[in-house]
């Protein structure tokens, strides 16, 4: 495997590895890898660090739900300017550009669904360009960015030799 | 009813798995917390594409048995891989043998050699089930073990020193459980110039084969003279993660063959159906899981050696499989002693070297199938509890 990627994969799968311990696995330099990753933070190829939670596990009121936009693309910029608008409400977590029936599918997070829904309703609906909205609820997750939600496995391997 | 006159005595007098005894323990009082690193098998599941052929068979009703050597598909294939990957030739006609993961392969090999009061040179530290299946067969184990000096590879004067005109067979675990030794080109030349003259034949268990890190494995068979005295015992569990398939093969010339086919298709009559469609599917398309698994293996091996000597103890570098085997005699307690301390102090449970032969006091086996945030839990418990009892 390239290896870079090497590096990369290995923080995608688990973002708390230290370079230490990475140079280690990969038998490199830790000077190295601090500069890889450093050059990837500054060149935007690592984003940001974050846990993976699952908020169904404790106290708080929480729901996500993702929306499907129509939308007429605006002269010039396309989709560009809309989707960027749309990225700085901070309770959306996700933007893309589709293919198929839709142009637009926002990922949201807030604490209740009216919630959700006003901001539908208030913030995304008016805008000019979006003709159409259509908003789906998330009622449970099972799988999220690779990592399976519920009860963590139990390892019931048998063998000790 | 007095059993003792009712069982057989040889396999009364099998001494029980010094690993049970010691996890035992393990499963006795609360143990909940301890992290283990003591788990012989990999952490990977299966590939999906394999799994998904062994259901595929079932969903087409492929619930017969098969014929006694395995399907001819696989059969095929596994003497393709064994040339790709290892260069041996081997016709899949009369020549491989599917069996019962390789544990029933090393046991048919043993039966189909051994004569009672026939010897059987072991190197050790070894895999649990050998001696045992000697016994069983009449055979008398002759254990060599092994040094740390040597990398833990069987050298020709120890090999040498153990022959008797007794001496029928020698069993070679390379790449070693437990220690993680391998031997390479030279050594086994060195052994296969010894065992050239004689008689003796060689089983070698070559299953952790694409578990080697560095360099790629080599099968004594395919060293000159070699392939006519030599057993090849081997399957899918460790290269392709699938140990509860239960499914192995067993390799050698015809003449050998056939006599370990005649105790195969009375005992076991064929290797699960299932479990051999999805094999062939291993076989076709499982190269990139087999690279992809063992680079994953290759940085834990890393990350796990450099852990414990940093933690202090002398490591010896492993090259093979997926376990450790740190110097663990430096605190006045035998293996058994500093396990069982550190599993009731520490809450991390590892295996006493002496659950793989006596040559095993002072060392510990640590099996590195397990996620890294799993070792990193491991280390840093060993740790605390080394700095306590030091
Ligand atoms: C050295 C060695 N040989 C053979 C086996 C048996 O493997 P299986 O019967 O699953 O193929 C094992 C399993 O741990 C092993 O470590």
């Amino acid at each position: 495997m390239n290896e870079m990627n090497a590096l990369l994969n290995l923080l995608e799968n688990d973002a708390r590895l230290t370079p230490e311990q990475i140079a280690i696995m990969l038998d490199k330099e830790v000077g190295d890898i601090k500069k890889l990753i450093y050059e990837y933070e500054k060149d935007g190829v690592i984003l940001g660090y974050k846990a993976m939670i699952d908020w169904d596990k404790i106290e708080r009121e929480y729901v996500s739900a993702m929306i499907e936009l129509k939308v007429t693309p605006q002269r010039d910029k396309g989709f560009g300017s809309i989707a960027e608008k749309i990225t700085r409400y901070p309770e959306v977590q996700s933007v893309y550009l589709m293919s198929g029936s839709f142009d637009i599918l926002v990922l949201i997070e807030g604490r209740t669904m009216k919630e959700v829904a006003f901001f539908v309703a208030e913030k995304l609906s008016p805008m000019d360009s979006i003709t159409s909205t259509s908003t789906h609820f998330v009622l449970r997750k099972y799988k999220d960015r690779g990592v399976v939600y519920g009860v963590p496995e139990v390892d019931i391997r048998g063998s000790l030799v | 009813m007095d059993y003792s006159k009712i069982l057989s005595k040889t396999a009364s007098e099998i001494k029980p798995s010094g690993i049970r005894k010691f996890f035992d323990l393990l499963s006795a009082g609360d143990m909940s917390d301890v992290v283990a690193l003591t788990v012989g098998q990999p952490d990977f599941v299966t590939p999906w594409h394999i799994r998904e052929a062994g259901i595929e068979s079932l969903e087409e009703g492929k619930t017969y048995y098969t014929s006694n050597a395995g399907l001819t598909e696989l059969r095929n294939e596994i003497s393709l891989y064994l040339n790709r990957r290892f260069n041996l030739s081997y016709n899949p006609g009369n020549e491989i043998i599917v069996t019962v993961g390789g544990s029933e392969a090393i046991d048919l090999a043993v039966r189909a050699i051994v004569n009672p009061g026939d010897e059987v040179i072991i190197a050790m530290p070894a895999f649990v089930c050998y001696p045992p299946i000697v016994s069983l067969a009449g055979g008398i184990p002759v254990l060599i073990p092994t040094k740390e000096e040597n990398e833990f590879k069987l050298t020709p004067e120890e090999l040498k020193s153990a022959i008797t005109p007794k001496t029928k067979l020698l069993i070679l675990p390379y790449p070693n459980n437990p220690t993680g030794a391998i031997m390479d080109y030279e050594d086994l030349s060195k052994i296969a110039d010894i065992l050239r003259d004689t008689d003796i034949m060689v089983l070698s268990d070559e299953i952790y084969a694409e578990l080697t890190f560095g360099q790629k494995h080599v099968s004594i068979a395919s060293l000159p003279g070699m392939r006519e005295r030599t057993i090849i015992a081997s399957g899918f569990s460790k290269a392709y993660a699938m140990t509860g398939w239960r499914l192995g093969y067993v390799v050698a010339p015809e003449q050998v063959t056939s006599v370990i086919y005649k105790i195969h298709q009375f005992a076991i009559m064929c290797a699960p159906t299932t479990s051999q469609f999805a094999a062939i599917q291993a076989l076709k398309k499982g190269d990139d899981d087999i690279e992809y698994m063992a680079e994953e293996y290759n940085r834990r091996r890393r990350y796990i050696v450099a852990g414990l000597r940093s933690i202090g103890f002398p490591c010896f570098e492993p090259k093979g499989a997926f376990y450790v085997w740190p110097n663990i005699s430096g605190f006045g307690l035998s293996s058994d002693e500093f396990c069982e301390k550190l599993m009731y102090e520490g809450r991390v449970a590892i295996v006493p070297g002496t659950a793989f032969g006596d040559c095993g006091e002072g060392y510990a086996r640590l099996s590195y199938a397990y996620s890294v945030e799993h070792i990193t839990k491991a280390l840093d418990g060993i740790e605390n509890f080394v700095k306590k009892i030091r």
